[in-house]
């Protein structure tokens, strides 16, 4: 009988695709409420220094404790991701070279050091150095902890968007020609400004929700009301700007990744002034191509339009998915020949074969090699419908991650609304501690949906790009190492019995935080 | 009284006042243990039974030292 367990190349890539969304996917709970927080409790920080008033100093002490929580069980999760790419994805690790290893290794220093320095002098220095000082230390923790989300967008974004680089046949590498190029990208940037907003959403959300706990357990009323109205401020904010920033990554999708768009929006022949469609049958119209183009009548290509070939704005073609498969086997053809040629004339040198000109013959694959690159991926598909990522998966993840998005819009400006008792006649007669329960319920029922949001923008980030580990240069089936699809299946599992007690033991403590107050 | 002025002094020192704020707040904290031995026990698990048990670089063990080129270009040169 066949074991099933064994493994074949495929099961290996979908166990180790699918271990890495498991452990991205965790390591995602944690982070982004270390981001938002780190704004929040800043603030109120920032308020005791200005009013020196103890209810502000205790307000700062809790909300840095929560963080605390967050922080200590986020720490390390991310480096499983590095060991996955050693272990399950080492052609890739490979391939990528120098450019991934160095924006990763400016973030492990300066985590390390930034925020080692400035965590400790938060939690231990309240007596010990001064208020300014230590309100600096607050806020530059919270910084460290942007900064090394930079680093990791960095890396992520120039697996989307590969520039700054050039290919080595020798070493099979792909090596750093301008680190400036890498790490300031337009891709990364963007990609930053939406993730972090991002983040300080989830911040607002989680603030708001244990106020709201708070206010219908009534306890702690005085911190529940100043601390909403901030965490409400610092959301609605954040809404809106994730909002503006959505907008330019959607430009910049577009504009490197239009496969990923087209998936998005499940559009297979595309055209101008095309339309955001709420869902299938109900759209915006016009919005998707001012989304795509910041130009109502803008061309966006659907999925057939760029399996068949389409002319961009500026005139230039894009090729047919066939032209780019062909180049792409010419690529990795003229890679197979190029490094015969050198293991060839290696011999010759060492007095073991005649020459044959290996000088010669290695720069014309040279030649071929680096004219066609730019598809050497292409060279791995057989199908063009490999090329076409999940459309229904990353249709309903950008619906929920935008739509959670305008629903948290509403939300904030309303807990805002509310906080300031406004309209008057609304909040004559009620308050904000007084009110039905559903009420704080289903502010407390919005952080597990904008924690889904927030999970959904990575998937149509990641689901949206498939079948590229490196975009148009490498497919994750030759990404992957050359191992069996039970041990990862067995690492998987590890993982998900792991993460799932780190994820119980975090939400105790943070409950147990919580119960006992400010 | 020399004695006296030698303690103030150390108390002033910029190294004993680093040295002081980590060993009072590791002295005094009461939910840092807590998380302390959540983050012990985590990397003792992701460093030392993971890593070494789960997680081999895949490279070091198949390809020779220095061949690693070789190595990556037979599997991803044969599609």
């Amino acid at each position: 009988m066949q074991n099933i367990l064994l493994s074949t190349l495929a099961e290996t890539v979908d166990w180790s695709r699918a271990q890495f969304a498991l452990t991205a996917i965790y390591h995602w709970l944690f982070v982004p409420l270390t981001l938002g927080l780190a704004v929040i409790m800043g603030i109120m920080e920032t308020c005791y220094y200005r009013t020196k008033k103890p209810f502000w100093r205790r307000t700062a002490i809790f909300w840095q404790r929560l963080f605390g929580v967050n922080f200590a069980m986020g720490v390390a999760t991310g480096i499983i991701l590095e060991f996955e790419f050693g272990t399950n994805w080492s052609n890739y690790s490979w391939f990528v070279g120098d450019i991934f290893g160095a924006p990763l290794a400016v973030e492990g220093i300066v985590a390390f050091f930034m925020e080692s320095t400035f965590v400790a002098v938060m939690y231990f220095g309240w007596e010990k150095v001064s208020r300014g000082f230590h309100l600096a230390s607050t806020w530059l923790t919270g910084l460290g902890a942007t900064i090394s989300a930079w680093w990791i967008l960095v890396a992520n974004a120039w697996m989307q968007y590969p520039v700054g680089c050039e290919f080595n046949p020798d070493t099979m590498r792909n090596e750093m020609t301008s680190f400036a190029d890498v790490a300031l990208s337009p891709f990364a940037v963007s990609k930053f400004c939406h993730t972090v907003t991002s983040a300080w959403i989830v911040g607002g959300v989680f603030c708001v929700a244990v106020c709201c706990w708070y206010l219908m357990k009534k306890r702690e009323e005085e911190m529940a009301l100043k601390s909403m109205r901030i965490g409400a401020w610092v959301g609605l904010a954040a809404a809106l700007l994730t909002a503006a920033t959505g907008h330019k990554s959607a430009q910049d999708v577009a504009a490197v990744q239009p496969m990923k768009l087209a998936a998005m929006e499940a559009l297979y022949d595309g055209g101008r002034g095309q339309g955001l469609k709420i869902i299938e049958g109900i759209e915006v119209p016009y919005a998707l191509s001012f989304m795509a183009t910041n130009d109502f009548n803008g061309y966006v290509p659907g999925i057939n339009d760029i399996l068949k070939g389409y002319v961009r704005e500026d005139g230039t073609k894009e090729p047919s998915a066939q032209e780019k498969i062909n180049r792409g086997k010419l690529a990795i053809a003229a890679l197979q020949n190029y490094r015969r040629d050198a293991a060839d004339e290696k011999a010759f040198l060492a007095g073991e074969a005649p020459d044959l000109n290996f000088t010669w013959r290695k720069e014309q694959q040279l030649a071929i090699l680096k004219e066609n690159m730019p598809y050497f991926g292409y060279g791995y598909i057989k199908d063009e419908a490999e090329l076409v990522p999940p459309v229904a998966a990353n249709f309903w993840a950008f619906r929920i991650m935008v739509g959670m998005g305008s629903l948290l819009i509403l939300f904030f400006a309303a807990v805002l609304a509310a906080s300031y008792g406004f309209p008057k006649k609304l909040w004559e007669k009620r308050s904000l501690t007084s009110l039905p329960k559903w009420h704080y319920w289903t502010a407390i029922a919005l952080l597990p949906l904008t924690y889904i949001a927030s999970e959904c923008g990575w998937m149509v980030a990641e689901l949206g790009r498939q079948p590229w580990t490196i975009q148009d240069m490498l497919p994750v089936g030759a990404s992957v190492s050359n191992l069996g699809a039970s041990s990862v299946m067995t690492t998987f599992c590890i993982f998900l019995v792991l993460f799932t007690v780190l994820l119980a033991v975090e939400v105790n403590i943070m409950l147990k935080q919580i119960k006992k107050g400010g | 009284m020399q004695c006296y002025n030698l303690k103030s002094m150390q108390k002033n020192n910029f190294i004993y006042r680093v040295f002081d704020l980590y060993y009072d707040g590791f002295r005094q904290m009461r939910l840092g243990r807590t998380l302390w031995l959540v983050i012990i026990v985590k990397l003792f698990i992701i460093f030392i039974i993971l890593k070494l048990f789960f997680f081999p670089d895949f490279l070091k063990q198949h390809a020779e030292e220095g061949g690693e080129a070789d190595y990556v270009a037979s599997q991803i040169l044969n599609p």
